[in-house]
C-alpha cells in the first residue's frame, strides 16, 4: 500500500480503476462518462488510465452514461460511472433501469444542490431524491472512506445474494476537492478481494429477452425478490467487510456509526461530513458536561432500522440533522430514522446546510442546547446557516 | 411464487434450431412491416451470433409477456431513448473479450427520429460497432397513433387531427452527415437491394445505420395486404428515395423512380391517414423533385471528384 495525497475525486476514479482492472481475467470493465462539476476530476482521471481489458465510453448525456454501464454490464464487464445533482436529475430513468434489471454497477455520486437556480456546492437532496431507485447508497465521511467505500461496493453489488446497483455519495467540494492522505491499496491486494465477475444473467448465445413485459403478477414477484435482495444485504455487509479487514488490514466503517453515544442523553443524527463536525461539537459539549453524542449514518440504502432502533435504545432526546429536504415534508433522514426512536423520546429535525451553507461547530452546539431546553418537539427547523 | 433466479424481468425460452428471430407467438398487427423486416434481417445474419437492443417501441411489446419471448436471439429491452447507448457497452464488451457478436439496434421512429436522436447521433459519432436499424412506420405505434418527426405531411394521427403540416425528418441525410461508414434507406419492396444492404452492413465495422419504411396498417388505415404495394408507390414516387451513403462522401442511387404522379396519388389514395385538404399532392411532387435534384447532384459529384 502507498499513502497518496488524493482529492475524494480521485479517490474514486482510483478505486474503479483497481478494481476495473481486477477483472481483466474475466469480461473486462466499462463505463460511460460525462462531466459535471464537480464530479468531473473523478472521469478525467479515469480517461487517463490504460486498461489492458477495458473501455470508457464518453457519451453525449448522464443518462447514456448509465445505459452504457448497462450495456457493459449486461455484457458481464464490470462498470462504473459517476455524477452529480442535475446530471443524476437527467439519469434518473436510467438508474431506476440499473436496479430493475439488478445489474451490479457502481456509481459514484457527488452530492450537488439541485438546480435551477444554479448552485454546485453540497447539499443531500439529489441522491436522497433518488432513494427508491433501487440502489444501495452509502454516504462518506472522509476520501479514505470513499475508495474503500467503492471497493466494498463491487463486492456487495457482485455477490449473489445482492446484484443490485450501489451509488457511493461524497460531498461536493468538502470531500470532492479536498486532498487528504489516502492509503492506495496495490492492485495485488485488490485482485484478492475483488473474484472475477459472473454475473449468471449477462447475455450469451442463449434467446433471452432482458426486462421484457411484466404483468401485474410478475411485477409483484420481481419486486418481492428485489426487496430480498436488499434486506440480505447487512448480512453480506457484515462478511465482505470482515474480507475487507482481512485483505487491506483495515476496519471499513459500519452501517452506522456511534460517536461517545453509550451514556449520551442526547443523540444527534446525521449523514455526510456533516457528521465530523457533529463530533467536534459533541467533543465542546461534553467538555461542559452535557451527555450528548452522536450517530452517523453511514448507509442509507437498506435502511438500517434494526441497527438505529439498538443505537437510539436510551436516548431521550433526539436531533436529526438533514442536509436535504422534501418540501412540504422536512427532512428526508428525519423522516425514514424518526421510526426508529424510542416512543417515549423526543425527536426534533434541523434542516442545516442547504445549498452548501457552511455548517459550523457553533451551529452544532447552537442545536444541542435547544434540543436539551425543548419542552416537545415542533416542525422541522429550517436553518439559516450561511453568512 | 419467488424461486430465483428471475433476475431482471428475464424471459428465456428454448431454442430450437432453424429458429428465427421473431419466433412464432409474436403479437405484431397483420400486415406489420416489421415483421417482413425481421425476416429479411433473418435471411442476412444466418448463422452470426447476433444480439438486438430494442428501446420502447412495438417490437418491444412483440415478444410477448413475461416469462415467455418470442425472440430467438438474447434481446435487451432498453428504455426509450437508450438503445445506441446500451448497445455501444454490448459492443464494448464483445470487442473487449474477442467475441464475433453483432450488436443490432432495432428501434421504431419514435426511438430514432425524436427521444433518442442524441444517444443516436453520439454513438454514430464515435462510430460504434453497431448495425442500427430503424423500421419507420412514421408514427407512435403501440400508444396508439400519435405524430413523431417522421410522420409525412397531409397524415391524421390522434395528436395532428387536422393533418400534420410539416414534412418529416430527412434521416438519412442527418445520419450520413455524422460520416459513418455505412448509411442506406432500404425498401421492403425490393427484397433483393434489401438483403444486399442487410448482409453487407451486418458485416461491416463501425456505425451503420439503415432507415426501412415500415407499413403499419393500424397507424396507416390501410388494407394489410397493401403494405409491400404502399411502398413501392412511396419509392415509384420518389417520395422515399432508395440509396446509400458510403462514409458520408460516396452516394450511390439503388432504385430509379419514375416520378409518376399516379403512383403519389395512389400512395395517398390507399391510405385512410391523409387528409386530402391537408396535403397539395402538386406542391409535394414539386418538394420531391427538388429533393432529388439535390441527391443527383450529390451522387454525380462525389463519383466524378
Ligand atoms: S401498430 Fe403498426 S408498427 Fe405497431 S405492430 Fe401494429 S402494424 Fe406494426
Amino acid at each position: 500500500m502507498t499513502i497518496e495525497l488524493l482529492s475524494a475525486n480521485h479517490a474514486a476514479a482510483m478505486a474503479a480503476t483497481l478494481a476495473g482492472r481486477a477483472n481483466r481475467g474475466a469480461r473486462g470493465f466499462g463505463g460511460g462518462v460525462y462531466p459535471i462539476t464537480p464530479q468531473t476530476e473523478c472521469i478525467e482521471f479515469l480517461c487517463k488510465q490504460e486498461f489492458e481489458k477495458g473501455r470508457i465510453v464518453r457519451v453525449e448525456s448522464e443518462h447514456s452514461a448509465m445505459a452504457v454501464c448497462m450495456g457493459f454490464a449486461l455484457g458481464g464487464a464490470r462498470s462504473f460511472t459517476a455524477s452529480s445533482s442535475n446530471g443524476l436529475a437527467y439519469m434518473t430513468e436510467n438508474v431506476f433501469a440499473a436496479a430493475m434489471y439488478r445489474l451490479p454497477i457502481v456509481m459514484m455520486a457527488v452530492n450537488r444542490t439541485l438546480g435551477p437556480p444554479w448552485n454546485i456546492w453540497v447539499d443531500h437532496g439529489d441522491t436522497l431524491a433518488l432513494r427508491d431507485s433501487g440502489w444501495l447508497q452509502f454516504y462518506c465521511e472522509d476520501n479514505q472512506e470513499v475508495l474503500d467505500t467503492i471497493l466494498l461496493a463491487y463486492r456487495l453489488a457482485e455477490d449473489r445474494r445482492v446484484h443490485l446497483p450501489v451509488m457511493v455519495c461524497q460531498d461536493a467540494f468538502v470531500l470532492s476537492h479536498t486532498m487528504m492522505q489516502t492509503d492506495v491499496p496495490s492492485q495485488a491486494l485488490v485482485d484478492q478481494f475483488l473474484p472475477p465477475l459472473d454475473l449468471p444473467h449477462r447475455l450469451r448465445d442463449t434467446p433471452v429477452t432482458v426486462g421484457g413485459l411484466d404483468f401485474p403478477h410478475e411485477t409483484e414477484v420481481h419486486r418481492i425478490q428485489h426487496e430480498q435482495a436488499m434486506r440480505r444485504v447487512p448480512a453480506v455487509y457484515g462478511e465482505v467487510a470482515r474480507e475487507f479487514e482481512s485483505v487491506f488490514g483495515r476496519k471499513p466503517a459500519a452501517p452506522i456509526v456511534p460517536y461517545r453515544a453509550d451514556d449520551a442523553e442526547l443523540l444527534l443524527i446525521s449523514m455526510g461530513t456533516t457528521a465530523s463536525t457533529v463530533r467536534a461539537a459533541v467533543d465542546r459539549a461534553r467538555e461542559r458536561g452535557v451527555r450528548v453524542g452522536s450517530v452517523r449514518l453511514r448507509m442509507f440504502r437498506p435502511f438500517p432500522s434494526r441497527e438505529l432502533e439498538l443505537a437510539l435504545m436510551h436516548a431521550q432526546r433526539i436531533a436529526i440533522l438533514d442536509r436535504d429536504i422534501s418540501l412540504g415534508q422536512g427532512g428526508i433522514l428525519w423522516t425514514e430514522a424518526r421510526g426508529a426512536a424510542p416512543r417515549e423520546a423526543l425527536v426534533q429535525n434541523y434542516v442545516l446546510g442547504l445549498g452548501g451553507g457552511d455548517i459550523r461547530p457553533e451551529h452544532i452546539l447552537g442545536i444541542i442546547d435547544d434540543l436539551g431546553r425543548r419542552v416537545h418537539a415542533e416542525s422541522p427547523e429550517i436553518m439559516e446557516v450561511a453568512t | 411464487m419467488t424461486h430465483e433466479p428471475l433476475l431482471g424481468g428475464l424471459s428465456c425460452t428454448p431454442k430450437k434450431r432453424g429458429d428465427s428471430i421473431l419466433r412464432p407467438g409474436g403479437t405484431n398487427c397483420g400486415g406489420c412491416g416489421m415483421g417482413i423486416a425481421f425476416h429479411m434481417l433473418e435471411r442476412a445474419v444466418g448463422e452470426r451470433p447476433i444480439q438486438m437492443v430494442i428501446p420502447a417501441c412495438c417490437a418491444i411489446v412483440t415478444p410477448g409477456q413475461y416469462p415467455r419471448s418470442a425472440y430467438g436471439v438474447p434481446v435487451v429491452a432498453a428504455t426509450f431513448a437508450s438503445a445506441a447507448a446500451v448497445a455501444s457497452g454490448l459492443a464494448g464488451t464483445a470487442h473487449m473479450n474477442n467475441e464475433s457478436t453483432r450488436v443490432v439496434c432495432w428501434a421504431g421512429d419514435g426511438g430514432t427520429f425524436d427521444i433518442g436522436m442524441a444517444t443516436l447521433s453520439a454513438a454514430a459519432e464515435r462510430d460504434e460497432d453497431i448495425l442500427y436499424v430503424c423500421y419507420d412506420n412514421e408514427i407512435y405505434g403501440n400508444t396508439g397513433g400519435q405524430r413523431s418527426s417522421a410522420t409525412p405531411i397531409g397524415a391524421v394521427t390522434t395528436t395532428t387531427p387536422r393533418g400534420k403540416t410539416l414534412r418529416k425528418k430527412d434521416i438519412v441525410e442527418i445520419l450520413a452527415a455524422h460520416r459513418v461508414p455505412y448509411v442506406a434507406s432500404v425498401s421492403l419492396a425490393h427484397p433483393e437491394d434489401a438483403l444486399r444492404k442487410m448482409r453487407m452492413a451486418i458485416d461491416m465495422h463501425g456505425f451503420r445505420f439503415l432507415h426501412v419504411l415500415s407499413p403499419c396498417p393500424t397507424g396507416w388505415k390501410s388494407e394489410p395486404a397493401e403494405g409491400i404495394e404502399l411502398v413501392r408507390l412511396a419509392v415509384r414516387s420518389g417520395l422515399f428515395p432508395i440509396y446509400e451513403v458510403f462514409d458520408g462522401t460516396r452516394t450511390d442511387i439503388n432504385v430509379e423512380p419514375d416520378f409518376a404522379f399516379d403512383a403519389l396519388q395512389r400512395y395517398f389514395a390507399l391510405q385512410n391517414r391523409f387528409r386530402s385538404d391537408a396535403c397539395d399532392l402538386a406542391a409535394l411532387a414539386e418538394a420531391i423533385r427538388e429533393d432529388w435534384a439535390r441527391l443527383r447532384r450529390r451522387a454525380l459529384e462525389e463519383t466524378t471528384c
